[in-house]
This record gives C-alpha cells, structure tokens and sequence, in this order.
C-alpha cells in the first residue's frame, strides 16, 4: 500500500538557476517525511519532481524502488494536495472525490460508494453532492485529502496544504492529517515553511535552505542538535554570538565573542580556530541576580512581554547586543521589570557552536 | 511549445496547432500575400496568363495615382471617416461617462439591453432604416414641418450628408462600449479626489478621466474608423450623385470591369490606410494591440 | 450612493435622447411594415395592411437567401468555434515575441476592411484552383468561400472570449486532474473545457450573429449566390417595396427573442450554480 521514496543526487536547473542541488535522502515506507525551509529553497520544486511534473537535470528519483524517468504524473504512485487545493469547482465533492477512478474507468455506483466511504473517512459524511464552493476553509481541506486518497496512492504529496487557514483550525488539521495519515498507512511527503507544522508532524524533517538539504533528522534532533547554523536559526528562535573557537574539552569548547568567553557545545565540523556562532535557545536562558559561574552575561532588561504561558524578556547586555530569555509562567520565576539590572546564563550543554549562514529573520513576516 | 506539450500532450498540441496554424496561415496571411502579390500583375485574358506579358509592375497603383478623381475619393473617404470617428467621440464620451460613473446600478441590464438592439440588427437594415426616415418626403422632414422647425422640406441625402449621418448612426456603439469599459474601471476615488482637490468638472475630464480612457478611446476610434472607411452599405444607400466612398471603386474594378488585379491594388490601398490608421492611435494613445482588441 | 446633483438631470435627458435615437429608426422601418404603402414609409400613413408579410413569404428568392444565410451562419459556427477554442489555448501556454506576433496575426483580421478579407479571400482560392489546375467548384466563388472569410475574423472573436475566460483558469486544476491519472484528452474533457463552455457559447452566438449580418465579405466571395443580407441590398437598389420592412421586423423580433432567451438561459445558469 505505501512505498518509499528515494532521491539519489537530484538537481533541477532552471536555466543557469539551480533551484535544487544534490539533493539525496531516502523517504521510508508509511513515513510522514517534511522537507522545511524557506520559500525558494527548492522545496516545492522537489514535490513536483517526486509528482513528475518536473524532470530532474541530474539524478534518479525511485518510488518503490523504481526508477520514475519518463514517468508522466498520470502513470506514478503518487497523489498532489495542491497548495490552493485544486478542487474541480464545476464538479459537486463526490465528482471530485471520485474523479480519479472516473478516468479509471471505474462504473458510476463504485465511484458514488467510494466517495462516500472516503467522506466518511475525512469526517465529511453528508457532503457529497455539495459544490465546492459551499465548503468552508477546513472542508475543502478534507476533500482534497479524500480525493488524493480515491486513487489509492503508495505516496501522498502535500504542498503547504494548510497555509490558507486560520490558526486555529490549521492546528487541528495537523493533527487530523497525522492520524489520516496513521490510519491508512501512507508514505506523506510534506512541504512547509512552517516549522511548527514539521515539527509537530512528522515523522523527520529535511530541512533546506538554497537548493540545498541541510539537516535530515527526527523533529527532536533538527530543534536540539541542528547541524548548522542555518537549522538552528531557521527553527526556533536564538540569541547568537559570534566569536572563535579556542580550546576544546571533550565534547565542550571555549568560545570568545565580545560579549565575553563561554563553553558551549562543539557542533559538527567545528574545530579549534574557527570563526562560528553559538547558538542559545531564550528558553535555555535561567536569571540569575548576580553573576554566577562560567556562562554568565550581564544585562539590562529592556522589554518583559506577556505570552500567556511564557514571559518573553528582552535585555540588552554590555555591548549592546539585544538577547531574549523566555521563562516560564509558573509562577515560581520572579518576573524583572524593564531597567532591572541581572544576569543571563546558561548551562554550556544547552548552547551550540555553529558554522554556516544563518536564516533571513523575516521568513514568516 | 515545451509548456503547451506538458499541459495537453502530443496528440491535443498537434490539433490545436493544425487548428491554429490553419487559420493564421490559410485563412489570413497567405491570402493577404497573394493580395499583395496580385496587385502587381496586369490584368490579362486567360489565355495569356504566363505569357510574355504576365510580369510584375506597378501599373495598378499608377492607374490609381494618375487618376485624379480615385485620389479625391480616396481623400475625402479618409477625411470622412475621421469625421465620423470624431462626431461618435463627442456623442458616446457623455453618454460613457453617465453608465460608467452617474446612473443607478439597477438600471444599467435594461439600459444595456436597449443599446444592444440595434447592435443585433443588420448593418443594411440600420441603413435602410435611415434612407426611410431621411427620404425628402420622409418622416424626418413631415415631422419637423408639422412642429414648424423648418418651412420647407430639407434635402437630407445631399453631399456626404446622409453618408455620415448613416455611419454616426451605424458605428457610434462601437465607440460607446469601449469607452464605457475604459472609463468604468476609473476608481470612482480618482474622480471625487479630483473634486475635491478643486479641480473644475472640464479639468477633472481633461486630466484624470480622458487620459485613463485612453485604451477605450484607441479601441472605439480604430474600430469607427476601419468599419466607415471600408464601409460599402451606407454609402451605396446613402450617398449622393457627388458622394463617392472609396470602397465603391473598390467594387467598380471587381463586378463591373472584371479587373481583379486593380482592385486587389485598390484593396490593398484601403489595408494600408487601415494599418496606418492603427500604428498611428496606437503611437499616439500610447497602447498596446491587446488593449485595443478587448 | 453619489449626491444628486443638478448636472444630472441633463444627463437623464441625453439618455433618453440617445435611446430614441438609437430605437426610433428600427421603430419607423418595422412600423412601415404595415403601411399600405407603395414606397416603403410611414409618412403618410394610408392604412394598415398585412400584404407585405404575405408577397415576403410568397418570395422564393428570400427564401433561398435565408437558407443560405442559415447555412453559412451554422458552417461558420462549426469552423470558427473550435479554430478559436484551439488558438486561445495555444497563445495562452505561450510567452514572449512569439506570442506577440502570433497574437497580432490573430486580431489582425478584427482591423482589417471586410471588403479586403472578400477579395484576399477570392482571389487566393482562385489562384490556388490555377495553380492546381482545376476547376473544382471549391475554388470558384461561392458560399463556402463565404464562410471561409467570415471564418477568418469571427474565429479572432471566438478567440479573444475564450483567452479571456482562460485568464481566470487555474491551471492548477489541470496538474490536479493528471495527478489524480487523467488523461491529456480527459483532462481536456472534464476540467479545461467545462470551464471554456460560458466563453464558448458566448462565442458561438457571437459568430453565428456576426454570420447572419456579414456583408462585405460575403459581397466579393459570394459568387451568384444570395444571402439575407446581399438580398436586402439588392431589393434596395432595385425594385424597393416595404416587402424588406417586413423582412426587418421579422428578422429583429428573431434576433431579439433570440438574445433574450440567450441571456435568461445565462442568468438561470448562473442562479443554478449559485444556489446550489
């Protein structure tokens, strides 16, 4: 029923722009895969290279271990949710849902049954002989989704899907789609730019940045062991350091910036001598009244925000850099106030040093 | 090409460029080229079609500028026509302006019914309506006698007269309509900005609302123009004994001296004042061929 | 809502002026209709009479002229509605310079004199039968030639509703349906042209209308053969009797029965798909 999905050195050029560059990663059978980054990181483009409405200039593409080249979207495994969905708007939602096996060929009362049961499926029951456009937002959200499910597909793919609804319902389809997506067993390949929706879903994450996969690994790892600066940056926010790597304790390092010398992490491929980041999570920043120990920066509190289940404080220490803590409303923590002079610090275990570019700030904006 | 063949396959991209192809190519350029190419040959009996004789020259088109009267035709039909296209600008840009920016929404479907009417019927028929009513003892005349606007009956149908009065009639909705999309896509903002900013009405015409209707203006004149210069029913119906339009002679080389090869040069002539026409709003208003095609 | 200003009723005035201006003249020529009258008028009014309805329909040659009018009308229908379809679909996956020019050989024949589309028209199919050889009758003056003309520009209208109703396509839709296994023609079938079926018909109606009305192409191809149109004409040179204002009554009740019932048939279609 489902299939994995292997992508050998793939590159796609769009005249002298390479818009996805070696690309190599082997998708699992049943496995909810995101590939997360930025817009025009290349991630779309791979989705349509897996659907075929693009070939490679480079490198194979394997569903079920066979070989795609040549392969029209019509003849692969696979079904597309479209960004905008896509649905046929002249056609009522069975039509749509069952669209796929009427060119199948398959007789009218099947079709008619099948999409019932998939509306069923979706939690949609008495839809099917609406018009599309009497659906709101989320339903037409299931029917697209039981309508890639009609063909019976070994691997669905899903542009953004959810990016044109309202927060609070997107949180619920996330979780609607993982459990589609554990009932029947498919291979999801998902595209995002919203981390919160990778990381909440999948099974892993590849994230990308400029054509390039940076990062392959389970949600829990890309948040807490990124493997470069531009992962740690694009997911989750950061207070970073840039400075030079001086000397090395096991898995620690001395790290000098001009907000003084810590011990942090040693990320991979970072060496003594290097130019690199420290990267330091707001909610591995503790308070501390006065100054305690190796990780230990003085600021002035600039700005506390309430988030309802954190406070947000933003400080800015000696040499102007502006860091954010985050604690938590717990009640235990005493919440600062704005001019309030402390200290931030941090355990070095909780901090990473980085090489690499970080991500642009306004990705959401 | 690649596009259309990954949207619609082999089998769909060969029939749409069969299609497509057959039209551009059978139906409209190589006709015009062997137009172009006809009107260098003399015209000769059958028999000696290839012969000695059948070579290329320019006589046609000398015949027609030795000729001073197909000259003057050929004059007064242009400047005719840019009459007609200007006498419909001055009646249809009120009338525009009104639908697009002063009437009441609701009537606007019946109101556009109505104009729509004499859009359906016939050219020769709105034609033949006119030569009734301008019929010396027509309608027109017994009206404005019996109301005492006139003492005697008016000749209507005298010099280019009746012949522009058809051709306002017939082509004036052509203007109209363009206009009127033109103008309705002015944000009715602009206008009250326009107001309020103190601009006089004419200003406000002259600075915001003609120069935003400039693609319905390019659109309606060129096709006012094109139809009255190739006009060949109004001014049959229509004219006078000293009213020629140059469409006329057009006809005159083509039915009665059976001289194809002439009135292809004739024709071609009136192609080329066409085209001029064309370039020439298009240069002027600043559009482009699509804005003047919708 | 606008104040009501002063200026406003003059414009009111100059409605109704122009409505009266544009619907008196259709009035006076069906109303000669009726007039008992040698010359067609209706000044002086000698008295009502239905005998120009009964010698119309006693006309054979308006008889043949209407069917070849049909005829024409239907085969330019038939030629232009899918040479148009196919031209919109194919200039719309198209960019740059070869669109352009493509595009400005499409509406070229809008802006062209009808009279040099007849002779160009003519004239090549004529050359062509010379070139060849024959004297098959195709290449020879006649109705069929006719169409061909006529279907020159009014496919350029077809043309230009259906490019515009392909703009507001999403193109989406047809990646969808070959996600989802369509075929290219299916795909053709259900999505793409259930979409172009409002700017088709539109298009069609359009033709068959502009068809109906032609006369200056059908003039210079039409050979011996008569037309609605060629046959007013000449009955308006010749031997004028109000015959012709029946004529034009009838042919405006039928025209404007037919875009009334085109235009309810529109909004029940539209009310359909809203309700629904």
């Amino acid at each position: 029923m489902s299939a994995g999905v292997d992508l050998d050195n793939v590159c796609a050029d769009f005249g002298t722009f390479r818009a996805v560059d070696n690309v190599a990663v082997n998708i699992q059978p049943g496995e909810f895969f995101s590939f997360l980054g930025p817009s025009g990181c290349g991630k779309t483009t791979i989705l349509r290279m897996i659907s075929g409405f693009i070939s490679p200039s480079q490198g194979v593409i394997r569903i079920g271990g066979k070989d795609m080249k040549g392969q029209r979207p019509n003849q692969r495994p696979t079904a597309l949710i479209f960004q905008n969905l896509a649905l046929f708007p002249l056609m009522p939602v069975w039509e749509n849902i069952a669209f796929g096996l009427e060119v199948r060929g398959v007789d009218k009362q099947k079709r008619r049954a099948r999409a019932e049961e998939l509306l069923h499926l979706v939690d949609l029951p008495d839809a099917a002989d609406k018009a599309v456009a009497q659906l709101s937002g989320g339903q037409k959200q299931r029917v697209a989704i039981a309508r890639a499910l009609a063909v019976e597909p070994q691997v669905m793919l899903l542009d953004e899907p959810l990016s044109a609804l309202d927060l609070k319902l997107r949180q619920h389809m996330r979780a609607e789609l993982r459990a589609i997506q554990k009932r029947t067993g498919v291979t999801f390949i998902y595209i995002t730019h919203d981390q919160g929706e990778a990381l909440a879903m999948s099974d892993r994450v590849g994230v990308m940045s400029q054509g390039k996969l940076q990062q392959v690994a389970n949600p829990r790892d890309i948040y807490n062991n990124p493997a470069n600066g531009f992962v740690a940056s694009f997911v989750g926010e950061n207070n970073i350091f840039t400075g030079e790597v001086q000397g090395t304790e096991g898995n620690l390092a001395r790290f000098a910036t001009a907000s003084g010398t810590f011990t942090a992490r040693l990320g991979p491929a970072v060496t003594q001598g290097m130019k690199a980041r420290l990267f330091l999570r707001p909610e591995h920043v503790r308070l501390a009244p006065g100054a305690g120990g190796t990780n230990s920066i003085p600021v002035e509190v600039t700005d506390v925000a309430f988030e309802g289940n954190f406070i947000s404080i933003h400080a800015r220490d000696a040499g102007g850099q502006v860091l954010l803590a985050e604690a938590r409303n717990d009640g235990a923590t005493a919440v600062p106030a704005p001019g309030d002079r402390l200290h931030f610090t941090f355990d070095g275990q909780n901090a990473v040093i980085l090489t690499g570019d970080t991500a642009a700030r306004d990705i959401d904006a | 090409m690649k596009d259309l063949l990954n949207r619609y396959g082999l089998l769909l991209t060969t029939v749409f460029a069969v299609l497509t192809g057959f039209w551009i190519l059978v139906l409209v350029v190589l006709p015009n080229i062997y137009l172009f190419e006809h009107s260098f040959k003399p015209y000769l009996p059958v028999a000696e079609l290839g012969g000695p004789k059948d070579v290329y020259s320019l006589d046609n088109y000398l015949t027609f500028f030795r000729s001073p009267i197909h000259i003057s035709v050929f004059f007064w039909t242009v400047i005719y026509s840019a009459v007609v296209t200007f006498i419909c600008f001055l009646i249809a840009y009120p009338l525009a302006y009104y639908l697009s920016k002063v009437s009441a929404r609701a009537l606007l479907p019946m109101i556009f019914l109505l104009l729509f009417i004499p859009l359906w019927v016939s050219e020769v028929l709105r034609s033949f309506a006119w030569f009734i009513i301008l019929a010396l003892k027509g309608p027109l005349n017994a009206s404005l006698l019996g109301l005492g606007i006139i003492e005697d009956p008016v000749r209507w149908i005298t010099g280019f007269r009746g012949v522009i009065i058809g051709l306002v009639y017939t082509y004036v909705l052509f203007m109209l309509f363009p206009l009127y999309n033109a103008i309705q896509s002015l944000d009715t903002n602009q206008i009250e900005a326009a107001e309020d900013l103190g601009a006089p009405w004419w200003r406000t015409h002259w600075r915001v609302i003609l120069p935003h209707a400039k693609p319905g203006i390019a659109s309606g004149s060129v096709m006012v123009f094109m139809l009255s210069a190739g006009s060949i029913l109004v001014p049959t119906l229509l004219a006078s004994t000293n009213s020629r339009w140059f469409t006329e002679i057009i006809q005159q080389w083509m039915f009665e001296s059976q001289d194809w090869n002439t009135g292809s040069a004739y024709a071609f002539l009136l192609l080329i004042l066409c085209t001029v026409f064309v370039s020439a709003v298009m240069r002027v208003f600043r559009v482009k061929l699509s804005d003047i095609a919708k | 809502m606008r104040q009501v200003r002063s200026i406003d009723w003059l414009f009111h005035l100059y409605l109704v002026l122009f409505l009266a201006y544009m619907l008196l003249p259709l009035i006076v020529m069906g109303g000669a209709a009726f007039n008992d009258s040698r010359f067609p008028s209706v000044y002086p009014w000698v008295g009502w009479t239905d005998r120009w309805f009964v010698e119309l329909w006693a006309d054979k040659r308006m008889w043949n002229a209407f069917a070849n009018t049909i005829y024409v009308a239907l085969a330019v229908v038939a030629i232009s509605v899918p040479i148009g379809t196919a031209a919109a679909i194919l200039i719309n996956s198209i960019a740059g310079a070869t669109r352009s020019v493509l595009y400005a050989l499409m509406v070229a024949p809008i802006l062209t004199p009808g009279a040099v589309i007849g002779i160009s028209t003519l004239l090549f199919w004529n050359g062509v039968g010379h070139a060849a050889g024959s004297d098959f009758f195709l290449f020879k003056a006649g109705l069929h030639l006719s169409v061909l003309g006529q279907v020159s520009f009014i496919a350029a209208f077809v043309m230009l509703l259906v490019l515009a109703r392909l703009q507001s396509f999403d193109r989406g839709l047809e990646e969808a349906a070959l996600d989802l296994g369509a075929s290219h023609s299916q795909v053709m079938r259900r999505i793409l042209l259930p979409h172009l079926y409002p700017a088709i018909g539109a298009g069609a109606a359009i033709g068959f209308f502009q068809s109906i009305e032609n006369f200056n192409v059908t003039l210079f191809t039409r050979g011996t053969y008569d037309t609605l149109t060629v046959y007013v004409f000449s009955k308006v040179r010749t031997g004028i009797t109000p015959t012709i204002n029946a004529l034009a009554l009838i042919m405006i009740t039928a025209t404007l029965l037919g875009a009334i019932g085109y235009e309810i048939g529109r909004r029940r279609r539209e009310r359909r798909l809203a309700g629904k």
